[in-house]
């Protein structure tokens, strides 16, 4: 009674609605419902993440010392093969050569290596299309049209940098982060 | 509301169930006496045939799920032991393994029924999107069902479809992670896979349960496409209705059979009896054939992002086709110019299959991309301007005079075929 009393005080601006202490108990009860369902939601979103375990595996050692020029090996590194690359000097020419030719992913070559390892080129062999390993790490297989890489998936190629060069898939192969501990150990990761 | 149903069940038991919970009174009206068009074909079975399919599908899976061990280095095997020392293993493995293509056929019949009768339109928009929301559940569920064997194709099979999300800018890499459990497709992503493999199909029971709500508020559109004007254009379901699709339910199950006894492994992939392997990619992967439009929009696209955008559009035009499609006349057996362009549609969604399953070079990338652009012409453009430009021919006055009347589905001479209405 006394609220319809006061009515005719208020001025009714939007079709008489009011402002009244029940829709603020309603917006603080609903946002604390938002909050206490949020809190319970985001613990069962993130245990999908990856888990303590999978992020130990995070790193591994390599040795290069047997990969002779011209060869490459394959090692996993968080569940992902890497390439690791011992380049001949042509193909580093190569890839100094095309570091002004049409790359849609721009980078030059020396910055896809370590200063003084030019011959070591270590990248994720991860299509960066859509995550199919490249043809090419053997030297009997189809290294495409660049010399390096081609997924057989769809019709990407990578050059002697890993750069891409021709068909759908996006970026450069990434390169990992990795350190050499010596002159034949690298440290992935 | 409060009170007892009354009932009219004469059975004592089942009328005291049913006054208290009218399950039998609800069976009888949307099942037994339910009015539908009495002039269905054997099109409009195919509703029926899903709810057979999806039984059939949840009972072999459960049976599977108690043999299978979802596990990187045990699920391969386990599904194996099904096959070789199981029980019926292998039965119930070819039955779920063929049930999802036979699934596929089936919905893809019921799609192409709906879009040729204009099922899709006013009244029945909603009812639609329910179903483009159930074929959007059947794929996710069909997907992560093939990744489950841990073969060479599930494997990589798995990994292109997830990475499909790492086109999205700045928070797609963190979403593949995410859906992973890891940096690659491992064991956390199986273990997920198999949980939501098992829940999806419940999910989809409820989304069906829905549709058939929705249908039974709206009523089934026919294949005149013109709407229910009396009781002389019905028909009780039952028994009228469930003996048509007992027909239709035989006949499926006969080549549900042939699939199952005598070809199991023609839908599939050879490869996937090769156990998966993170190191090497097979030289083709192709997904399951019912993905095989979809994969070749997503390849017909010489950008990542675009690509992906385009797959998802496909099927996202499908749920806003009620406003695309501006005709007013449903059926087209009364629309010339779209009874022709359907055709042109559905040989567009073949030729998108083909080229889908082969490799994406030469040619195939071209006729894929033509397929794909009359795809979208099809819809945002065809569509929308047909319905101001084309002439429907002149529509039945009613169900029953074009059924009863003079044969066929043309309009009934003024008065010259008047026979009295059937009493209803």
């Amino acid at each position: 009674m006394a609220e319809s009393a006061a009515a005719p005080h208020v001025a009714p601006q939007t079709g008489g609605a009011e402002v009244t202490k029940r829709d603020f108990l309603k917006l603080v009860a609903a946002s604390g419902a938002a909050v206490g369902a949020g809190s319970i939601v985001w613990p069962m979103v993130d245990s999908m993440n990856p888990a303590a375990d999978v992020l130990a595996l995070s790193s591994t050692t390599v040795d290069l010392a047997p990969v002779t020029a011209g060869q490459a090996i394959t090692v996993m590194w968080r569940g992902k093969p890497v390439f690791v690359r011992h380049r001949t000097a042509e193909e580093i020419a190569k890839a100094r050569a095309d570091d002004k030719g049409r790359l849609p992913d721009p980078a030059t070559d020396a910055t896809r290596v370590k200063t003084g390892k030019d011959q070591w080129l270590i990248v994720v062999g991860v299509c960066t299309h859509l995550g199919c390993i490249p043809l090419g790490n053997r030297s009997t297989e189809v290294r495409g049209e660049y010399g390096g890489w081609f997924c057989p998936c769809h019709g990407s190629h990578y050059d002697t940098s890993g750069r891409i060069r021709l068909g759908p898939a996006p970026t450069n192969l990434p390169v990992p982060p990795y350190a050499f501990e010596g002159d034949t150990n690298i440290k992935i990761g | 509301m409060a009170g007892l149903h009354k009932s009219d069940i004469p059975n004592p038991v089942l009328n005291w169930i049913d006054s208290r919970l009218p399950i039998f009174t609800m069976l009888q009206k949307e099942y037994g006496v339910f009015p539908t068009p009495r002039n269905f074909n054997y099109l409009w079975n195919f509703g029926a045939l899903n709810m057979v399919n999806l039984v059939i599908m949840i009972a072999t899976g459960i049976f599977l799920a108690m043999n299978y061990t979802p596990h990187a280095t045990m699920a391969f095997d386990s599904v194996e032991r099904i096959m070789r020392d199981v029980n019926y293993g292998w039965l119930l493995r070819y039955v779920h393994a063929n049930g999802a293509s036979m699934f596929f056929i089936v919905v893809y019949i019921h799609i192409l029924r709906s879009l040729y009768y204009g099922s899709y339109k006013n009244p029945r928009e909603l009812l639609w999107i329910l179903g483009v929301v159930i074929f959007l559940l059947m794929m996710a569920t069909a997907f992560m069902g093939y990744v489950l064997p841990w073969g060479q194709m599930s494997f990589w099979g798995a990994t292109v479809i997830t990475n499909l999300f790492s086109a999205f800018p700045i928070v797609g890499e963190s979403i593949v992670t995410w859906l992973w459990g890891g940096y690659s497709v491992d064991n956390a992503t199986l273990n997920r896979f198999f949980s939501l493999h098992y829940l999806l199909p419940f999910v989809l029971v409820g989304v069906v349960f829905l549709h058939i709500a929705a249908l039974h508020i709206t009523g089934s559109n026919n294949p005149l496409g013109i709407d229910v004007k009396g009781p002389q254009d019905t028909l009780p379901f039952h028994p009228y209705y469930t003996m048509k699709d007992s027909v239709g339910i035989c006949v499926y199950l006969l080549v549900f059979a042939v699939l199952v006894f005598f070809a199991p492994n023609f839908l599939g992939h050879a490869d996937n009896y090769i156990p998966a392997n993170p190191l090497v990619t097979p030289a083709h992967i192709v997904p399951e054939w019912y993905f095989l439009p979809f994969y070749a929009i997503l390849r017909s696209v010489p950008d990542k992002l675009g690509g992906v955008l385009l797959m998802f559009g496909a099927i996202a035009v499908l749920a806003v086709l009620p406003w695309l499609d501006t005709s007013p006349v449903r059926s087209a057996r009364f629309r010339p110019v779209y009874r022709i362009l359907f055709w042109v549609l559905v040989v567009a969604g073949v030729v998108l299959g083909i080229a889908g399953g082969k490799p994406a070079e030469g040619v195939w990338v071209w006729i894929s991309r033509v397929a794909t652009a009359y795809y979208f012409l099809h819809f945002l453009v065809i569509l929308p301007i047909l319905g101001k430009f084309e002439r429907p021919l002149p529509l039945p006055e009613s169900i029953s005079r074009a059924v009863l009347g003079a044969g066929g589905g043309g309009p009934i001479p003024g008065g010259a075929a008047a026979k009295p209405m059937e009493k209803a």
